[in-house]
Parts: structure tokens; sequence; C-alpha cells
């Protein structure tokens, strides 16, 4: 199996660098890099949610930003009233998102195909326009994190190194857990319904039950990203929430490669790098930008997996 | 005789003006091999997805084993003991042949709310799918992407599929559709063995083969039955004969 090869080469070469980036940081006393590559790994722990229920799931969410903004504002805003505990701020988040997701996933699951991406973006913008109005929570300015979460000394987020290493492995126990939950007897019933939900109907498996609990495990893990990107920012604003940022996610994921492990780190990584590159050549990067990652989806299909998968085989 | 095992009292179901269900009542015994024939557009899928909870009626009843299950949810009444074939083939093509089946055993089989130990490596499902697998003929073509499968062997994991349910109650639909003259053969044979081992509802278009399973027929027409009884009771009714099989020239040949 060459296919194979060349896809785990390039994942397995992304991860160690990905290891080992506060290394070279360290030694070029290029301390950008590392703030860069903090915020990937976060981007990229919410693709990876994401791409749970949107790859796996076959449920094309389109307002996963709403956790990110869920999970910030939960440490903002108990940073705010004084609760400056990490061990009470990341678990809130957690909450929090789990909280919003099940409510509405219950509702939106109601609905299939562009119904669902309507009715999902629908909430994640009403939940934007809740957090413009939380005038003591800063409206539309945002609210900014002037403590990071304090873990008691156990780590400390301050530390550009530290909170680094904190944040990727987070990304890596959530990808680690949605391996085994993609191979578990639940994750074959989700892929299944994805695959054909009469089916999976005449079988005798309820399909709503089961997709309403893989939203829900999507929604907290990606609150678990809103938490942290809070602390790396330490600012929160409704805008981490607006449609343009769940939309920059699903093409994290589908850039990558929908229904693949490490596919959404890798468009993750490729997406935010270009987007910081381009950016800094011209105002209009935006007119690069675009056609590049239509190329890819419309030429690459699987995304950047897939096109490693066959550069493998050709 | 006791308590049939399945028990369909004056369903009605009207699709606007159209009478798609008129007023039909069957019973089918345990052990039996019921088949249901009739002209296109009869309403044969019409009451076979009222069966098996795809569709509500309008009025009367189904009961399974002595229980309404007239509005029990598909997934409810597969749990209790009815799993179905569809007439155009609805797998899970991008799984295996082996997942297709092991997913049926497993919805038997305990909680599927399980998400940390690996589905496919746990030993009774995937012994279950290869059972039933074996049962149809397909065990060497466990491992092959469902989509990369011919038609005819995808009819036959339904089949398999149907059985790892370890149902009552088998309700097919139209199982020989678009098989050509040996596979309809070999199917022929495989539903002579499995019906020793279950109750069969059987709605087919292909005559030789119905006459060669069945035990009792019903003859829908217009949504109504006209006629219910052994092959030699239909293949010698009238009303069948002008009304469907006449034209067919079958009866008479066959």
């Amino acid at each position: 199996m060459k296919n194979f090869t060349v896809s785990k080469a390039a994942t397995a070469l992304m991860l160690a660098g990905l290891v080992l980036l506060p290394l070279y940081s360290q030694l070029s006393g290029n301390v950008f890099i590392l703030t860069l590559f903090t915020r990937i790994i976060i981007l990229a722990l919410a693709a990876a949610s994401l791409n749970l229920i949107m790859g796996f799931g076959g449920m094309m969410s389109f307002g996963h930003a709403a956790y990110l903004g869920i999970g910030g504002y939960a440490v903002g805003m108990l940073a705010q009233e004084g609760v400056g505990s990490g061990f009470i701020q990341f678990p809130v988040a957690l909450a929090a998102s789990a909280i919003y997701a099940l409510v509405i996933g219950a509702l939106s699951l109601r609905t299939r195909g562009v119904y669902f991406i309507m009715i999902t973006l629908a909430f994640a913008q009403m939940a934007y326009y809740v957090a413009s109005g939380l005038a003591r929570y800063g409206g539309d300015d945002g609210l900014t994190v002037y403590n990071r979460s304090d873990f008691s000394g156990l780590i400390n987020l301050s530390n550009r190194t530290q909170f680094y290493y904190l944040c990727l492995a987070c990304l890596f126990g959530v990808i680690f857990l949605i391996w085994r939950i993609v191979n578990s007897r639940f994750g074959l019933v989700v892929q299944g319904l994805r695959s054909n939900e009469q089916r999976m109907q005449a079988i005798g498996f309820p399909a709503k039950r089961y997709q309403l609990v893989c939203f829900v495990i999507s929604g907290t893990m990606c609150g678990l990203a809103g938490a942290l990107l809070a602390n790396n920012t330490d600012f929160v604003s409704p805008a981490v929430m607006y449609w343009t940022r769940s939309g920059d996610l699903m093409v994290m994921v589908i850039l990558g490669g929908m229904g693949t492990l490490f596919g959404p780190i890798m468009g993750a990584v490729v997406f935010l790098l270009l987007e910081e590159f381009l950016s800094q050549i011209t105002e209009y990067w935006a007119l690069i930008m675009g056609p590049l990652l239509l190329l890819i989806v419309l030429f690459g299909r699987g995304g950047i997996m897939g096109m490693l998968g066959r550069a493998g085989r050709g | 005789m006791a308590e049939p095992l399945l028990r369909v009292e004056k369903l009605v179901r009207r699709f606007g003006g159209i009478i798609a269900t008129d007023n039909v009542s069957l019973d089918v015994a345990s052990g039996e091999l019921h088949a249901i024939i009739g002209p296109n557009g009869a309403g044969k899928t019409t009451l076979i997805s009222q069966l098996t909870g795809h569709l509500e009626p309008h009025s009367g009843s189904v009961s399974l084993a002595g229980r309404d299950i007239t509005y029990l949810p598909a997934y409810r009444r597969c749990a209790l003991g009815l799993a179905r074939s569809f007439q155009i083939t609805s797998l899970l093509l991008d799984f295996t042949a082996a997942d297709n089946v092991a997913l049926a055993a497993q919805a038997h089989a305990g909680t599927s709310f399980r998400f940390f130990a690996n589905a496919r490596k746990e030993k009774a499902l995937r012994d279950a799918a290869h059972a039933a697998l074996d049962r149809v003929g397909l065990a060497h073509r466990a491992d092959v992407l469902v989509s990369k499968l011919s038609h005819g062997e995808r009819r036959q994991i339904e089949l398999a599929v149907a059985l790892a349910s370890k149902p009552k109650l088998l309700l097919l639909d139209e199982p020989m559709a678009g098989l050509g003259v040996t596979e309809s053969q070999g199917m022929v044979k495989l539903l002579q063995e499995l019906r020793k081992e279950v109750s069969i509802v059987l709605v087919e278009h292909d005559m030789p083969a119905v006459f060669a399973l069945a035990d009792r027929i019903s003859v829908l027409v217009y949504g109504r039955v006209i006629a219910s009884g052994d092959p030699a009771a239909i293949r010698a009714n009238e009303d069948v004969k002008r009304a469907y099989l006449g034209d067919q020239h079958v009866v008479t040949h066959g």
C-alpha cells in the first residue's frame, strides 16, 4: 500500500514539526512563529471537532464558530468576575458549549441538507448578536482577558512554550479521542447514518439520538478550542463567532480532507499559513487565496489528504 | 391455529384521492412464506412500507406476535424482530460487506453508545456477520466495499443484513429485482433454505419463483386483496386470472 506511506509520511512530518517547533523558535530567536503556530493549533483543534460531525457524521454545520465564542466568553466573563482558576473556567467553557450544542442540535437535527446548514448558521449568528449585546462584557468591542487561566502552578499559560505545548496536547488528545470514537460502535453508527440513514433506521438505529450525541461531543471539543483561543489572544469578542469564521473552519476541513483523522490539522496549517504570508505580500490577499482554494477543492478531491494518497499511487 | 405472527387488519392508506391500500387484511402464520403479488401499481410497496413503519396508515392496524405495532417507528419494529430488504438496494456503499452486516448485528446486541472500544474487533459481531454472509454465499467477499460489488451480490447482502438481526419475520421487497436468470435461481434456492428458519413475507414479480416458494399467496389489485390462498387455489382462481395472471400466461403454462 504505497499510497498510505506518502500521506502517512507527510502527516508524520507535520506532527514532528509541530512538536519540535518551540525548539526551532528558541534556537532561531523567532518568537513570532511560536505565537502564529499556537493560533494554528487552536484552530486546528476547532477544525478537527467540526470534522467529527461534518466529515464523519455528514452533518454540515455552518455555525461551528459559535463554540469558539462560547468557550472564550466563559473564560473571559469568569475572569472579569474574579474567577481566575482554570479548573473552573475550562469545565464551565466545556459545559456551556455542550449545553448550547444540545439545544441547537435538538432543534437543527429535525432538518436535513441545506436547511441544516442554514439553521446552524442562523443560531450562530444569534449567538453573535447576543454577545454583541453584552454591555457588561464589552458588547461589540469585546472583552479583554487580563489574566490567563490560572492552573495553580501546574502549568503557566503566560509562558509561551508551556502554553504552546498545552494547546498541542489538547489537539493530540482530541485527535486521539476522535480516532477512538470513529472506530467504536457509536462511530460506526454515526458514519452509517451519513452513508444511508434509511438503511440504518431499517436495521434498528434511531438516527437522531446518535447524531445529537455526536453533535454535542463535537461542540464540547470546539468549546475547548474557544477557551484556549481566549487565553491566546487575551481577548474575546463577538467577531470570533461571526459566520465567516465558521466558513474558515469548514474550508480548513475540506481543504485538509473531510473524514480523515489528520486532514483538519493539515488544512488549518495550510490555510492559516497561506493567509499569513499572502497578507504580508499584498493587501488584496483574499484575491489570491480565494481562487487557490477553489482550485484545490475542484481538482483535489478529498482535499490535501486525498491528493497525497493519489500522489502515492500515481 | 394460534395467534398469527403478523396480523394486518383493515389497513387503509390514501395518497390524495387515490386509495393505495384499500381495507387490506392478512394473516401470516409462524413459519409461513406468504407471497404478495399484483400488477404494477397495485400498492405492494405501499403495503410493505406500512408494515415496516416507513409509512403510516390512515386506519386499520398491524400487529406482530399479538403486539400492536401500527404506529411504531421503523427502528422499534426492527427490535421486535421485523427485518426488511429494500426493493431498490439500500446499503452503506462506502462500508465493506462485513461492516454492513455487522452493523445490523450490532443493532441487536446491546447498546451502541460505546465510544472507545474498536467495534470492528468485537468478535461476536464479526462472527455474526460472517455467519450471515456465509448463509447467502458471500463469505469470500466480506472485506470488499459494497460499492465494488455487483448488483446480484448487493441483493444477497441485503438479505444477509436482514438475517443478521435474527428476525422473526422477514419482509422481502422484490429480492429478485434486476437479477439475471442464474442469479434468480440462486436466490430461489437460498430462500428455500431460509424459509425453514424464519417466516417470510415476499413481494415479488417473478411468478415462477413465487409459485415455487409460497405457502400462501395474496393477490393485490388496486390496493385490494382480491384473493388469498395456496398456490393451487390462486392458480385456479378466475378473478386472479382475469385481473392479473391471465395477461402474463404464466399460470396456464406453469
